[in-house]
């Protein structure tokens, strides 16, 4: 069987609005391009909008305004939609199956509801759960698998039918790290054949594998672009401030001093260390240490670093992506 | 329709191992096998119930018919319950559950999603009706005289009729409320206010409680008007089109 054409996803003037003209706006004006064949993150805190975003490119949600198209055809929820739904594979927040049914047949009805013959289906299901590391547990009823296994298995009915277009919802939330090593694998994988769009809350995968990335934030979008443009784009430089313990007057006097400085653009405190980003390197060089010094704080490490996507997104957004301690320790 | 086929496998399947069809099938047969039996020893089992109390009053002595009456009393109320058992849950709970989400990301089309729940109902109610009016025809000719079997599928065929419009009803309410409790209230209220409403003269005709007549009639070998059948009938298929059309129409505009 040849390989798939991956596929382009467009939103224009997306919005979203879930109760009613003063109910709650989840999707607002989101204008966005998928190109084919990308590895597209979407990123942003609790509630910014991901999970809504990601339901209605694949038309379980029907927008208040605007409009998705996938290769031009537009999504919807209804019969005109299915020409726009043929070839995607989608992995929900929190997958839930026939719990009656064994992951072989799941995964077998996921083929065929996409198209493929009832043989086949069968013989693809094997091959995805061989991938997905599930082959011993087969033929197991779903009821009994864990919360990992529940994820694999979403995985492979995603996989199944050999999508043009996989999105993935929080793909890697109740994995193991050697699970969250094979799903980035796995997508490494597809991405010859697939475009991939996947909402997460670690930081470090979306560096490890995404090469274009959305930040959102109350339902709009912050900023979109290649990451290694995004990185550059906000590459003013960076330095951590690591102070010996139980200084913690000294060093709320230093970030206060540091704030009032004009070549400083931003501190933050957390885990007892400054993060200091600046406007001017030179300046910052040159001054930055003498600061610390006249300030009284003993250091125990000071460092220059690249900003992550971690710092672009807490400069961004003005918070963590998420609150979950699964997500603070993965990133 | 795209899926539905796979779709109608999966419902048949689902209903044989979370034991539903095998519990439904037993309670028909059930019916099929004590309706009968019921007819023949009615006046046995009220004679020794009552001993002494009843010495004046001559109890008729049972015919074929009232095995016809007996089965069709006992398949509209067995049977009405296990119809709305069988929609209460349809969709609410694949929408509770989030599978529902899962079938209708694939290329699959909300109709066919409904379209599958309602004929896999169907079928089970029809497969179902089958096994109880054949066992009854079987004990009935057994215990009184054989009866015209084009009857017996006539009758089998309005009591399917009437059971599929309850489950019609309470698969509407399944659809539209999103809750399994509010959907079964709606089918027994359904039920209990259009049997109520069968009892009104010139009315009872235009509702499923106007089939009892004409079904018992046939089966019992009594010649009937078409226009006394025809009437029930097209009264019923209206209401079960109505509310199927309607559960698809909302179903169609729902988030999942």
């Amino acid at each position: 069987m040849s390989q798939p054409t991956p596929a382009a996803v467009t939103c224009r003037g997306l919005v979203k609005r879930f109760g009613g003209s003063s109910g709650v706006l989840a999707v607002d004006g989101l204008d966005l391009d998928v190109p084919a064949g990308s590895v597209f993150g979407l990123l942003g805190p609790n509630g910014a909008g991901k999970t809504t975003t990601l339901r209605l490119v694949t038309g379980l949600a029907r927008p208040t305004a605007g409009l998705v198209t996938i290769d031009g055809a537009p999504v919807s929820a209804g019969r005109g939609g299915l020409d726009a739904r043929r070839g995607i594979g989608v992995l929900d927040q929190d997958p839930r199956y026939y719990s009656w049914m064994t992951g072989r047949e799941l995964v077998a009805l996921a083929g065929e509801l996409q198209g493929l013959p009832a043989r086949e289906a069968r013989a693809r299901a094997d091959e995805t759960l061989q991938l997905v590391g599930l082959a011993d547990a087969r033929t197991r009823r779903i009821a009994g698998y864990s919360g990992g296994m529940r994820q694999r298995l979403g995985i492979a009915q995603a996989l199944v039918a050999r999508p043009r277009l996989l999105v993935l919802d929080e793909p890697v939330s109740s994995l193991d790290p050697e699970g969250r090593r094979d799903l980035l694998a796995l997508i490494a994988d597809v991405r010859a054949s697939a475009t991939v769009i996947f909402s997460t809350h670690v930081l470090a995968d979306v560096e490890r594998i995404c090469d274009r990335v959305a930040i959102l934030d109350h339902g709009r979008l912050v900023t979109e672009g290649a990451l290694e443009a995004l990185l550059a784009g906000y590459a003013s430089p960076l330095y951590r401030i690591d102070p010996e313990p139980g200084q913690e007057a000294a060093l709320s006097a230093l970030a206060a001093t540091l704030r009032a400085t004009a070549w400083v653009d931003g501190v933050t405190e957390r885990d007892g260390r400054l993060t200091v980003s600046v406007t001017d390197e030179a300046a910052a060089s040159a001054g930055l240490l003498p600061l610390v010094v006249a300030a009284g704080v003993r250091l125990a490490g000071f460092e220059r670093v690249r900003p992550s996507l971690e710092d672009v997104f807490l400069r961004l957004v003005g918070r963590e992506p998420d609150a979950s301690p699964g997500g603070r320790a993965a990133a | 329709m795209t899926g539905g086929s796979v779709l109608l496998r999966k419902e048949m399947l689902e209903s044989w191992r979370t034991l539903r069809l095998p519990i439904v099938a037993g309670l028909f047969l059930l019916v099929g096998l004590t309706s009968p039996l019921l007819a023949k020893f009615l006046p046995e089992i009220i004679t020794a119930a009552a001993g002494d109390q009843l010495p004046t009053i001559p109890l008729p002595t049972p015919v074929a018919v009232d095995a016809v009456s007996q089965t069709w009393k006992n398949l509209a109320q067995f049977g009405a319950f296990a119809a709305i058992v069988l929609a209460m849950g349809a969709v609410s709970t694949e929408r509770d559950r989030g599978t529902a989400a899962f079938v209708l990301s694939k290329t699959v089309s909300r109709g066919a999603f409904i379209a599958a729940k309602v004929a896999a109902i169907g079928a089970i109610l029809a497969l179902c009706t089958a096994l109880a009016v054949a066992v009854a025809w079987v004990y009935a000719a057994v215990l009184f005289e054989p009866l015209p079997v084009g009857g017996w599928v006539a009758m089998a065929f309005l009591a399917w009729l009437g059971l599929a419009a309850w489950a019609a009803l309470t698969f509407l309410g399944s659809t539209v409320t999103g809750s399994t409790v509010a959907a079964a209230g709606i089918g027994f209220g359904a039920l209990v206010l259009l049997s109520i409403a069968s009892a009104i003269p010139n009315v009872g005709r235009f509702l499923p409680g106007g089939l009892a007549a004409p079904a018992i009639a046939l089966a019992s070998g009594v010649p009937v008007d078409i226009g006394d059948v025809l009437a029930p009938v097209a009264a019923t298929v209206v209401l079960i089109a109505v509310a199927l059309g309607g559960a698809a129409w909302s179903f169609g505009r729902q988030e999942l």
